[in-house]
């Protein structure tokens, strides 16, 4: 069995960083957006470690489809090719956290189908359940809509193969549990939770056998505008912030439990 | 390029790389190089003009090995007259980069002890007594900024947004490949001939054993090795230790700068581009700088040099006092902290300069004694060695020579010192000198070498922290009483923590009034201004090579010096190491007093190559 699978993956700007949002004359936008650092979408990560273990196993191609402004991918493509082997798609855009997620959809979709010779009867779509950018958790779901794929499963934590070319499938659900459904083939799309797979160490062989096709990918990334048209923010708030840091060594852990709910209670 | 080939070396089957050039560290000196190099890599009409020697037919093959996790993360506000900067990029604006903006104020200011907690001599208590009268919120402005000091027609900016900026140029023409996240951990050797670089482990323990996910850190073999790792270099260290340093050249001068970049309050009055230097205060040691950015950024900050005799020496409470000096507190309270950091400054320069090239390997930046500490300038001068090596690469590779000890010598270090670097750098060396024996008369060294063109200066040897006379009885002496200073150390190592802070309260200094924005813990400015991240699988970075000699280290300078609180007291005396806290200053280095049996010169605290660190791009 043989499969390509297509990670959607975006960049998002670091979530370590302070991100303050304020209006632009284009909507909401990140406050010096552009002198963040960017990363591979944390929950995009995870379908991308999981995508390229996949593949490992049955032989198949991994595409990543990203979108962010060229600068940034190059940038950020220099860590994110040490991971593991994937052929890139860049879409050259910039999407901040506040765009629509269906017109993020349409350029993702637009790109995958710009793929040469991509066999849909093979095809696996992945990406992130949610992500990192403040988005509504319905970018994949349209992506699949969009490309004419029924079979959707998100908050995946798992994908098992089975030798007639189904799959069985680790969906969350509530409390903690898992759906487990099985599914007769591809193609497919999974939104994936955090998967079981620890960051790969970064490999230089395997960033300098990406970088022969990423460079290329970001010289030739098409432009896409992202159309907010149906979407409008009226406010945008980031949460209140308290922190009160200490160090304390060994505190037995019902009492770092304690000290947590007096915290929340206050 | 890629040579599907395995060198056995240590037992361990390692992957290897063949490539013509291999760089270590990516900052201004190498962005310098890489620039240079780069542009004259291919012929107009695409085809290679510098030839490979490992891939024929293909341009040189470079790659670019960076430590942290993007290029990005470095720390360093700068102010610079940005001469060897124009002379790479001659039609440069400060439109181009983001927090760059052209020096329009310059001032030297000089700050009285507001506090009364300052360690100050009788004499100098006494001239602050007569400048008290003429003072305006406590500090005296200097009505001219000395010599080549001043910056006028410069830049100030931020040394990540500048790195960014360049970085992408660099990649953008597709000719050299920059790897963050990837910490070298040797040089490799062939005798005296550097061969090339092995990557760090990967899949380790914190000791460096192998576990599970082991992955043997690659071998990069190259016919030249450009060593700009900075003042605390891993590899630089060993190149050190294998050639030794020049006659006469020794690397006991060191500061740590930390700093803040903050966004100033609206009632601030600070102009974009205005830059203050200031000194007296918090300790006549310590001397200051705030530099305005546009869009009412700051980067400001503090130095704690190695001849500051104090062992509470922690850099982030004085800052704090620092800044809420009142002739800076009325520009920044109500300010927010955007960004935190800390590094070491090897303010050795000429003195410490070490072997510049061998067979296979030259050495750029501030690790290679590029630093003017006399002039407050690094980057522009580590910029310029990034230049004279890229062109002396460019012309041996012309010229179809091998990248040899004698070649390089006759290129890179010969027009390196037939440069203004180098007559700068004289001018320079052993100027601030004076400063080992006290303030003033440092002050009077660096006035003899400025009005003497570097004629006459105050000669006295620079020590290093672990062979000057540095505790904590001498340095409170008369203010807190033995017994009392040992009570509080080892309530302090009880609980964990450094001794400083209890004892600069104890000392006078008053409790900071944390308002969560700009004045916070030290753990909450190691969360809001940078966020540290250690990624795992790799071994500790900071080592303590004879633990045996910390048992019996009284002043722990290493727990109170850590610029990220990441060394603290542990047991029998052992410091112990978290590097999620570690930012990477390299402070500890040079501050540990215990020096390792067989080598005087080499401290207990082996700072080495780890992954990780700050995430933040406006430093």
């Amino acid at each position: 069995m043989s499969l390509t699978i297509v990670v959607c993956g975006s960049l998002v700007p670091d979530p370590l960083q302070s991100l303050i949002p304020m209006p632009t004359p284009d909507g909401f936008g990140l406050k010096n957006e552009m002198m963040l650092p960017h990363v591979l979408d944390p929950w995009a990560a995870h379908a991308l470690y999981e995508a390229a273990n996949l593949a490992k196993k049955v032989n198949g191609k991994v595409y990543l489809v990203s979108l962010g402004l060229k600068a940034k991918l190059q940038q950020s493509m220099m860590t994110i090719a040490q991971k593991v082997p994937f052929e890139l798609v860049a879409v050259d855009a910039s999407h901040s956290g506040f765009s629509d997620s269906s017109a993020v959809a349409d350029a993702l979709a637009a790109a995958i189908n710009s793929i040469a010779g991509l066999d849909k009867s093979s095809l696996l779509i992945f990406g992130g359940w949610e992500s990192a950018s403040r988005a509504a958790g319905t970018t994949m779901q349209i992506v699949g809509e969009k490309l004419g794929i029924v079979d959707q499963f998100q908050g995946v934590d798992e994908i098992l193969l089975n030798s007639d070319g189904s799959f069985q499938v680790l969906e969350r659900v509530e409390g903690g549990t898992h759906q487990v459904s099985v599914c007769s083939g591809p193609p497919a799309v999974l939104g994936w939770a955090t998967g079981n797979l620890p960051e790969p160490p970064n490999n230089p062989q395997v960033g300098m056998l990406n970088m022969r096709i990423v460079m290329p990918a970001i010289q030739q990334a098409k432009p896409a505008t992202i159309k907010d048209q149906a979407l409008t923010f009226h406010n945008v708030e980031v949460p209140a912030q308290r922190r009160q840091t200490k160090i304390v060594k060994d505190t037995p852990v019902p009492e770092i439990a304690r000290e947590i709910v007096e915290w929340l209670r206050l | 390029m890629i040579a599907e080939r395995e060198t056995s070396m240590d037992d361990v089957q390692r992957q290897a790389m063949d490539v013509d050039i291999a760089c270590v560290g990516f900052g201004p000196a190498t962005a310098a190089f890489l620039t240079t190099v780069s542009r004259e890599l291919l012929n107009e009409d695409g085809t290679p003009k510098l030839l490979s020697q490992k891939m024929p037919g293909m341009p040189l093959q470079i790659m670019c090995y960076e430590r942290a996790d993007d290029i990005s993360f470095g720390v360093s506000g700068v102010v610079t007259k940005a001469k060897a900067i124009r002379q790479s990029f001659p039609d440069l604006t400060v439109e181009d980069i983001s927090m760059a903006q052209e020096i329009k104020k310059e001032k030297m200011v000089y700050l009285l002890d507001p506090v009364g907690a300052s360690r100050r001599s009788t004499v100098h208590n006494f001239l602050d007594s007569l400048l008290k009268p003429v003072a305006k919120n406590h500090a005296i402005e200097s009505p001219f900024i000395p010599g080549g000091m001043n910056k006028h027609g410069g830049l100030l900016f931020s040394i990540g947004q500048f790195n960014q900026w360049v970085g992408a140029q660099i990649m953008s023409s597709g000719l050299v490949q920059l790897w963050p996240g990837t910490p070298v951990n040797a040089p490799l050797f062939d005798g005296d001939k550097v061969t090339g670089i092995r990557l760090s482990d990967q899949g380790v323990d914190l000791r460096g054993n192998p576990e599970a996910a082991f992955m043997p850190g690659m071998d990069i073999h190259a016919d030249l090795t450009v060593v700009g790792d900075g003042p605390v270099g891993y590899i630089g260290q060993q190149l050190d230790e294998h050639f030794g340093l020049p006659e006469d050249h020794e690397q006991k001068d060191w500061a740590v700068g930390m700093k803040m970049v903050v966004e100033l309050p609206e009632q601030s009055t600070l102009e974009a581009g205005t830059v203050l230097h200031t000194l007296g205060f918090p300790e006549p040691e310590i001397f200051g700088f705030l530099y305005v950015h546009p869009d009412r950024l700051a980067s400001l900050g503090i130095f704690i040099p190695s001849w500051f005799d104090n062992p509470a020496r922690t850099s982030y409470r004085y800052l704090q006092h620092w800044m809420m000096h009142p002739y800076l507190w009325k520009d920044l309270q109500g300010g927010t902290l955007k960004s935190w950091g800390a590094k070491s400054l090897q303010e050795s320069g000429k003195h410490g300069e070490p072997l510049l090239a061998g067979d296979g390997f030259a050495r750029i930046g501030e690790g290679s004694g590029s630093t003017n500490i006399f002039l407050n300038s690094g980057v522009d001068e580590a910029w310029m060695t990034g230049i004279l090596l890229g062109k002396a690469v460019i012309t041996l590779a012309t010229e179809q020579k091998p990248f040899s000890k004698d070649n390089l010598q006759a290129t890179y270090v010969k027009k390196r010192h037939d440069s203004w670097l180098e007559r700068e750098a004289q001018i320079a060396a052993g100027a601030r000198n004076g400063f080992q024996r006290g303030f003033f008369t440092g002050l009077l060294g660096m006035g003899l070498t400025m009005l003497s063109g570097g004629i006459f200066k105050v000669k006295t040897p620079a020590k290093a922290a672990y062979e000057r006379s540095v505790n904590l009885i001498d340095f409170y002496k008369g203010r807190i009483p033995e017994a009392e200073i040992k009570k509080i150390q080892q309530e302090s190592y009880a609980k964990g923590i450094a001794a400083s802070d209890a004892l600069m309260t104890r000392a006078g200094w008053p409790d900071i009034p944390y308002d969560g924005q700009l004045l916070m813990t030290h753990q909450d400015a190691l969360f809001s201004g940078g966020k540290v991240q250690a990624a795992a699988g790799y071994k500790d970075h900071v080592v303590f090579l004879f633990p045996y000699l910390c048992e019996t280290c009284e002043n722990k300078l290493c727990i109170e010096i850590c610029s990220g609180q990441a060394i603290t007291p542990g047991e029998n005396g052992i410091p112990e190491f978290d590097r999620e806290k570690c930012i990477h200053c390299g402070a500890c280095m040079w501050n540990c007093v215990k020096t390792i049996p067989g080598d005087p010169t080499k401290t207990n605290i082996s700072f080495q190559a780890g992954s990780g660190g700050l995430h933040s791009v406006e430093n």
